[in-house]
């Protein structure tokens, strides 16, 4: 492997082989995209889709994936797991937590190594994190060529959205080191957003989206304004506190008392035995995003002795309590970050392995309004497997790109192009309500749009037709608290579940997203519009802000057209 | 093209005299925009790059000053620095976790309750870094991993908002101390009570709470404030310092006296809190100027209300007495009048009177100066018949008459003159009807 050139210069656009990449610190996915145009995750020699980001040396022999996971068991001293974070830290700065039960980072010459037999014979090595990325990234790159018939040249990977510049050059050089020419890092969020926006049935629309990118050692928030088809990170927020492995320690530490209590035996208190627990555990977690009821059994977990219990998943979602709130409590606070409110939030994106768990689904069904899409297998059957949406993201962004030069790419993907104006209000236009002579905002580009930008809306008009006005405004929202009483009891049927009205007193707090009206644009006038006519309004706001609004009766001639200047 | 967004509530009927030129009037322009990074990023982004690229090539300056516009999304994470770390801390035993101060063992003790869940997160993540025992191991240290236990279990406690609420109310680090009379003074009284309430509104199930305030404060603030702090709703509670709860399954008895005891405990505990934050706000509000002012503007403006209800009633007295004065004065006065008119009426009539009787002298002196008209003596029948005509006439007129008589009669000596002055009269009377024709015959 090591032997391989690297190919640091890239290969020439009409012979990559481009892959998709996601890299974590617990598992790693390759995906590629069909010659449909479909992104699809690649199954590696032992059919594993989540690859575990393990190495683990055995007499020499290097193992990967789950395989590798297994050694945590017998030969965790040889084995280097949950190191991606490491790359391009200094020893300062790393968290060495989640390696503790494998080889232990250490400092060497500046950067972070592992001490490791990696050979059969002689001496142990100590292997920088750098090098083991790039054994890494070599087993996945075979993974993919040997699964696609033909050498893969070429990536996208994707990256959590605080990695420093260090760090992803460090990603990158690994990469590079393997063989893999990087085309493009991508943030993470935005890769699962591709992800669901790629597909067919998919139509671009503007939305707020929160992705919520549940992993095993970290959890990862990003809110998304979706515009045309163009992604603008809004707020961010990472996590380490609640993450996948902190719900297996729930279910560690419920079956280690469990054991305690027949046995006397803490199988947490010996690095073996907990090793078991911990990989038995995170089994009996999976199992239980399927199953209502999962079983534990290891063999002998502590001391010779067996160990087999169930558990069902009520029970676990009970115990696992603070870690679900811990989520709940991360994700509303990135929306309350971005100046938002639930009720802005147009779909919920869960990504990340932990985002199988029906009970973090079903949470999000509660935090957010019914109007908002939880993207999650257990509340959406057409939801994408959380863990391949990042590596089904970069897929798509490889095989769009992967006809373009290096240079290209760089230039296209340059701060100059990427940084933009955004609006920061809302343009519409008003309308009327039946009743009230006061107008409604109706909006037309929302806020957060990237200019230059362009939309068109068709409004009706009073029944009879006639002269009309559009009127052109901004538009800012704000959310409407009302309290409403709780019902007062009905007459006669006191016996009817009067326990539960009087627990009901709270008022109830009813929210609501309501327009102001705000800065008038412009104005125009159609004319003569016919009986049960419509009218087409289009809003085209330019690079410099000048907006020009076009006007005129769907299917009629002529029409309005007028300018404001960039402010 | 993609369909476009169908909106069904209608567009304003045109206004009527509406008019613009070519049907547009331009009003306003977009407000300002922010800069932020779009994502390079699927096949949208594509097509907007190659329309802002137009072939240009883009420099390292470029880069720098794109980015150093854009607004930034991720947070700096380098600020915070952690407080210096006290020896004596992290010499702590983890198994004393109930004793320690977790916001101190994390770095935040200048936070404490107002640290929020992001910034404790963060403030462990430091800890982490630097306290791992692994790290320590792997850099040659022998250190043990108590402080890193106190370090996890800092984090235990206050990512857990159950117990970080239990943790948080019995917090004394929090606590800020009531001052002494000799220090809150003046100004000073406002600024060191205001720390200490807003200290114990932490713990007020209602929030915000009202804030303490200065001497500018209104009455209404301040009475609102210490209404606020009478009716204190506080979700302090103290289970924190519950003793140990043995626990296995053995000593039923010995554990539910245990439980027992915590719970009176936190209910002694929690009245005593209650009577603590009273006698608070009561030493508070006996130092307030406040108050006292609020209690003198309000009794002078009792006082006031007093003087001006005495002094109106004083008024209203005097301006009785007043009255009856006028009254008895102008009563007085009326028949001061009355009675000098009355008196005056007599002296006038008795005028008349004399008047009358001077006059009748004179209209009976004239006959006699005109000699009866006679010439010689005159008998006395002629005597007696002219002055019986006389009297004939003088009862026929009035007064006033009798008056205008004598003034014509005044003066007259020769009897013609008078007897013509006569006969006029008595023509005049027998022309009023007075007299008959004839009936006076001495004097025509
Ligand atoms: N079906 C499932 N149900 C519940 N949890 C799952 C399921 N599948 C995977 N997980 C959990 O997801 C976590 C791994 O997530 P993921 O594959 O996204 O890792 P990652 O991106 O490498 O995470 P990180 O970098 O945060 O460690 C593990 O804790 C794993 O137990």
């Amino acid at each position: 492997m090591s032997a391989e050139e690297p190919t640091t210069n890239g290969a020439k656009p009409g012979e990559r082989t481009a892959i998709g990449i996601s890299f974590g610190n617990s598992n790693s996915s390759i995906a590629w995209t069909t010659p449909e145009d479909k992104a699809e995750v690649i199954a590696n020699e032992d059919g594993d889709r989540q690859i575990p980001s393990i190495l683990s040396y055995v007499d020499g022999e290097e193992y990967n994936g789950q395989q590798a996971k297994q050694q945590l068991v017998r030969n965790s001293k040889n084995t280097v797991a949950y190191f991606r974070d490491y790359l391009g830290q200094d020893f300062k700065s790393i968290d060495p937590t989640h390696s503790h039960a494998s080889a232990h980072p250490q400092e060497h010459n500046g950067t972070i190594a592992f001490t490791i037999q990696d050979k059969e014979e002689g001496e142990p090595s100590t292997v920088s994190v750098s090098e083991i990325a790039t054994r890494h990234f070599s087993r996945l790159a075979k993974s993919a060529s040997d699964f696609l018939g033909k050498k893969v040249t070429s990536a996208v990977l994707t990256t959590p959205t605080n990695f420093s510049e260090k760090q992803k050059a460090a990603l990158i050089k690994s990469a590079n080191d393997a063989g893999i020419e990087v085309l493009q890092l991508i943030q993470e969020p935005v890769s699962a957003l591709l992800a669901y926006d790629a597909r067919p049935e998919s139509k671009v629309a503007d939305k707020i989206v929160v992705v919520a990118d549940l992993g095993g050692t970290r959890s990862d928030v990003a809110v998304i304004a979706s515009r045309g088809g163009m992604y603008t990170i809004l707020a961010t927020a990472h996590d380490y506190e609640f993450a996948g492995v902190h719900l297996d320690k729930v279910l560690q530490d419920h079956f280690a008392k469990e054991f305690i209590k027949w046995n006397g035996i803490d199988p947490r208190e010996n690095a073996r035995s907990l090793a078991k627990l911990k990989l038995e555990s995170e089994a009996t977690k999976r199992a239980l995003s399927i199953g209502t009821n999962a079983n534990f059994s290891v063999e002998s977990l502590a001391e010779g002795i067996d160990f087999t219990s169930t558990i069902n998943r009520l029970r676990y979602e009970t115990i696992a309590r603070k870690v679900f709130d811990g989520f709940n409590r991360l994700i509303e606070g990135v929306v309350k970050k971005a100046d938002l409110d639930v009720l802005d939030i147009d779909e919920v994106i869960l990504s990340g392995g932990s985002s199988h768990t029906p009970k973090i689904a079903s949470n999000m069904s509660a935090i957010f309004p019914p109007t908002t899409t939880v993207l999650a297998p257990s509340t959406t059957p057409a939801a994408i497997s959380p863990s391949e949406l990042q590596a089904r993201g970069a897929a798509l962004q490889a095989s769009l790109i992967q006809e373009y030069e290096a240079e290209d790419i760089d230039q296209s993907t340059h701060p100059a192009v990427t940084t933009v104006k955004h609006l920061t209000h809302a343009i519409g236009v008003l309308s009327i309500t039946g009743d009230s002579a006061k107008g409604v905002f109706t909006p037309i580009i929302a806020a957060e749009t990237a200019v230059p930008a362009r939309r068109t809306i068709h409004i009706a008009t009073p029944k009879e037709g006639g002269d009309v006005l559009v009127k052109i405004v901004e538009g800012g929202s704000h959310i409407k608290v009302t309290k409403t009483e709780p019902k007062p009891k009905e007459n006669g049927n006191k016996d009817d579940d009067s326990d539960e009205d009087s627990s009901d007193e709270e008022p109830e707090e009813q929210r609501e997203k309501v327009w102001k009206v705000g800065n008038v644009l412009a104005e125009a006038a159609i004319k003569d519009v016919k009986k049960g006519g419509k009218v087409e309004v289009m809003i085209n706001v330019a690079a410099d802000l000048s907006v020009t609004v076009t006007a005129r009766e769907v299917g009629g001639k002529g029409g309005v057209r007028g300018n404001l200047a960039a402010p | 093209m993609t369909t476009h967004t169908q909106v069904s509530l209608p567009l304003p009927v045109l206004p009527e005299g509406w008019s613009g030129e070519k049907d547009f009037k331009a009003i306003g322009h977009v407000s300002k925009s922010t800069q932020r990074s779009i994502e390079p990023v699927g096949p949208h982004f594509l097509a907007h790059a190659r329309r802002a690229r137009h072939k240009r090539t883009f420099s390292e300056d470029d880069r720098i000053q794109a980015q150093e516009n854009a607004k930034k999304v991720e947070d700096d994470d380098s600020g915070e620095i952690s407080e210096p770390e006290d020896p004596m801390m992290l010499a702590r035993e983890a198994k004393d976790w109930k004793g320690q101060d977790h916001y101190a063992v994390l770095g935040i003790s200048k936070y404490r309750y107002k640290a929020t869940e992001e910034q404790i997160k963060r403030a462990h993540r430091k800890k982490v870094l630097r306290h791992h025992p692994d790290k320590k191991a792997a850099a040659g240290s022998t250190e043990d991993d108590s402080f890193f236990k106190c370090i996890q279990k800092a984090t235990e406690v206050l990512l857990d908002p159950v117990k970080r609420r239990q943790f948080d109310s019995v917090d004394e680090h929090a606590d800020v101390e009531p001052p002494s009379k000799k220090d809150a003074k003046g100004d000073k009284f406002y600024s060191l009570w205001g720390k200490v309430f807003k200290s114990e509104g932490r713990f007020s199930k209602i929030q915000p709470v009202p804030k303490f305030g200065d001497k500018n404060s209104t009455k209404e603030d301040v009475d609102e404030f210490y209404n606020f702090f009478y009716n204190f709703d506080s979700w302090r509670s103290f289970e924190y310092q519950d003793e140990d709860v043995p626990d296995d399954n053995e000593n039923r008895d010995q554990k539910r006296h245990m439980e027992r005891k915590n719970n009176n405990a936190r209910k002694k505990k929690k009245t005593e809190d209650s009577a603590r934050l009273r006698k608070l706000v009561d030493d508070a509000m006996a130092g307030d100027e406040r108050i006292k002012q609020f209690r003198q503007q309000a009794n002078a403006a009792k006082n006031k209300k007093r003087l001006d209800k005495e002094a109106a009633e004083k008024k209203a007295a005097e301006d009785k007495k007043a009255a009856a004065e006028n009254e008895a004065r102008d009563k007085k006065e009326a028949e001061e009048k009355a009675k000098a008119n009355k008196e005056q009426g007599k002296k006038a009539k008795e005028a008349a009177k004399a008047a009358v009787k001077k006059n009748r002298r004179v209209l009976k002196g004239s006959v006699k100066d005109a000699n009866y008209f006679v010439a010689g003596d005159p008998p006395a029948a002629t005597i007696d018949a002219v002055l019986n005509d006389v009297e004939l006439v003088q009862g026929k007129v009035d007064p006033d008459e009798v008056a205008a008589l004598a003034g014509k009669l005044q003066g007259l000596k020769v009897a013609d003159e008078i007897k013509g002055v006569w006969a006029e009269e008595v023509k005049r009377l027998v022309g009023a009807g007075k007299l008959k024709d004839g009936e006076v015959k001495t004097l025509v």
